[in-house]
């Protein structure tokens, strides 16, 4: 520390100067990464997300996104308009309307369960789902993919809305292990029953909010437009 | 996706403690611990950066977003947590002198603490609203001086016990602290459920 | 040896020792026990843990070249701030770099990408070494400490995944039967196995050192 006492302190033009010129060479190579990397990325983002909705739906060919609002169905844009879902439309290779697939994701054990759900407007039933991201206990709470008896459940969840379309007419429960009685509820498996209640929430929590504002718009999907 | 405050605090303090179980802020933790009234003021100098963090993220984030400037986020942030520190670096110096200097090196290393920066990241990533990004603050402070206040305790009664040299320095505070996350694996699914 | 930029009592390295330096004697991990946020939790798979090790050399090595570089015109007083936005550049770089390459990656190592500015190897390579030593040399200096990083994050994913999920690189290494150790991929795991490493390195450096201990000890009598 002594040759502080030697050296002059550094003049304040000489470090305006040094800032301003490490400023501008960070700033031109974030600049750079970012434009060079924006197109691959979202190309990533669009082939990671036909993957998962192909996984759920399937016999998709192709993928659009949606919103739902109060105001109807349009294409999703960059910013999510108040209180709309987002969601997705898979269609076949002759352009008719496959399934919709939407996220929902409720805290399990650990962190935030995020699955993907397939949803058959036409029979008003969910088909499967698919996993999105979790943090769950390895070997316990992963067993929500690999456990058929589980994956059961929805081959034909019960989604049908109330007669005033404003909800859902009976809401997805998650019940214990083996007392499964009608087509709205879930079998949760037997020692992770944490991690099951989190995906019937959030599967739950997204269809209450999604399918009454789908419900009267569905035709605006068909045909592939 | 919802969760309540108190979910998020009990979360954070116990279940997800953000040095047991989500790895950050181990530098201090491995360095500081040694002594039970230097953790202390450790904790709260950290938590106190922590909040300030929080907030001055929040603010960022809103900035960044409204002109579309996402790349500029990581750099404002870690500027933010670098002016914070120097701070409370100035505050502790003319308030408490004896602190400053019982704290050393490690008051300016709270810069490089992943805990603080990891508060800021991870509210943004998980697009906490102002209150709930105050409270997940403050619970990862406290969370973190909980920590380390139980491993000074644990390593000041070590001192008195015979440990094979091998084992001695690092690695035992390492076995240590594997042991506290276990335990604090018994929190898991705290919060969680209806 | 009359470099000016020699601190009095520090040899001169060699370029190849330089490099060495990082990846045994001061191995980040396993000597200096620096860096450990990413290092234990990104380690659960060898894959994890190889990416982490890329990215985290690249900022570094990156990094030690631009602040070497620029390290007679950078004023002492806003060094640290200098580096600081030198190496936060460059990890917001290879945050977009790893998300272009995949998606898949980028979502393993979550918000430990972004982590990487607050390294403490990173910033404490760049003050010690990088600002005071031209760029060949800190870039190969940054190499090598990289290189040990990576091994050391390897070593400890390696282990942590064989034990913990049976599997290395995602390849099955056991039958079904193997009940695995569960407990290794979950973070007291990390802490454990880490612990271990330092144990071995600890008991590794002892027995080198009880021959010299034992011949100084007859020299003296």
């Amino acid at each position: 520390m002594s040759d502080t006492a030697i050296q002059p302190a550094t003049p304040s033009a000489a470090m305006i100067r040094t800032l301003g010129i490490v400023a501008t060479v960070c700033g031109m190579l974030i600049v750079t990464a970012y434009q060079g990397t924006l197109e691959p990325v979202a190309a990533n983002k669009k082939l990671a997300l036909e993957r998962a909705v192909f996984k759920v739906i399937p016999g998709a060919s192709s993928v659009k996104e949606f919103v739902a609002g109060s105001g109807g169905i349009e294409p999703a844009g960059a910013v999510l308009p108040e209180g709309a879902v987002k969601f997705y439309a898979a269609y076949d290779q002759a352009g008719a309307l496959q399934g919709i697939a939407a996220e929902g994701a409720a805290k399990g054990y650990a962190d935030t369960v995020r699955v993907l759900y397939a949803y058959d407007p036409a029979k008003q039933v969910i088909t499967g789902f698919g996993l999105v991201s979790m943090r769950e206990t390895p070997s316990i709470g992963d067993k929500i993919i690999t456990d058929a008896a589980f994956l059961k459940n929805f081959a034909a969840l019960d989604v049908t809305l109330a007669a005033d379309m404003k909800s859902l007419a009976h809401a997805i429960k998650v019940v214990k292990h083996g007392s499964k009685q009608n087509a709205w509820e879930i079998d949760a498996i037997a020692g992770a029953t944490v991690t099951s209640k989190a995906v019937g929430k959030g599967i739950n929590d997204s269809a209450q909010k999604l399918l009454p504002l789908l419900a009267p718009h569905l035709d605006m999907l068909q045909g592939g437009k | 996706m919802t969760e309540t405050l108190s979910q998020i605090f009990i979360g954070t303090l116990l279940a997800n403690n953000f040095v047991l179980a989500m790895f950050l802020g181990l530098c201090p933790f491995l360095g500081v611990s040694a002594r039970l009234n230097t953790a202390l003021p450790m904790g709260a100098a950290t938590t106190f950066v922590m909040l300030v963090a929080s907030l001055c993220a929040f603010g960022l984030n809103w900035l960044v977003s409204e002109f579309e400037l996402e790349f500029l986020r990581l750099i404002s942030y870690i500027v933010i947590i670098a002016s914070a520190v120097q701070l409370v670096e100035m505050v502790l110096k003319k308030y408490s002198p004896a602190l400053f200097r019982a704290l050393g090196i490690y008051l300016p290393l709270i810069t490089t603490n992943c805990a603080v920066l990891g508060v800021a990241l991870f509210q943004t990533a998980r697009e906490y609203s102002f209150t709930q990004a105050l409270t997940f603050a403050t619970a990862a402070g406290l969370g973190f001086t909980l920590a380390l206040l139980l491993m000074a305790g644990l390593r000041e009664r070590l001192r008195l016990a015979t440990v094979p040299n091998v084992v001695q320095g690092t690695a035992l505070s390492l076995m240590l602290a594997g042991l506290l996350s276990l335990a604090f694996m018994g929190f898991a699914g705290l919060g969680a459920g209806e | 040896m009359a470099a000016s930029s020699l601190i009095p009592g520090q040899k001169q390295l060699s370029n190849v020792e330089e490099l060495l330096e990082g990846i045994w004697k001061q191995n980040p991990v396993f000597v200096m026990v620096l860096g450990m946020c990413p290092v234990l939790a990104v380690s659960v798979s060898a894959v994890n843990a190889l990416s982490m090790g890329l990215a985290t050399t690249f900022v570094l090595v990156a990094s030690t070249f631009l602040v070497s570089l620029m390290r007679n015109i950078i004023p002492k007083e806003v060094r640290i701030a200098t580096y600081i936005l030198i190496i936060a550049t460059f990890v917001t770089v290879v945050d977009y770099l790893i998300q272009a390459i995949s998606l898949a990656v980028y979502d393993a190592l979550g918000a430990f990408i972004q982590l990487i500015v607050v390294n403490c190897i990173i910033l404490g390579r760049a003050e010690a070494h990088a600002s005071k030593n031209p760029p060949l040399k800190s870039v190969l200096n940054a190499l090598g400490m990289g290189a040990g990083f990576t091994i050391g994050l390897f070593a400890l994913g390696s282990v942590r995944e064989i034990l913990g999920a049976g599997k290395l690189f995602g390849i099955a290494l056991f039958g079904p039967e193997f009940q695995p150790w569960v407990v290794m991929v979950l973070p007291p795991g990390g802490f454990f196995v880490l612990g271990a490493w330092l144990l071995l390195f600890n008991w590794l450096d002892s027995r080198k050192a009880k021959p010299a201990a034992m011949q100084a000890a007859e020299v003296r009598t």
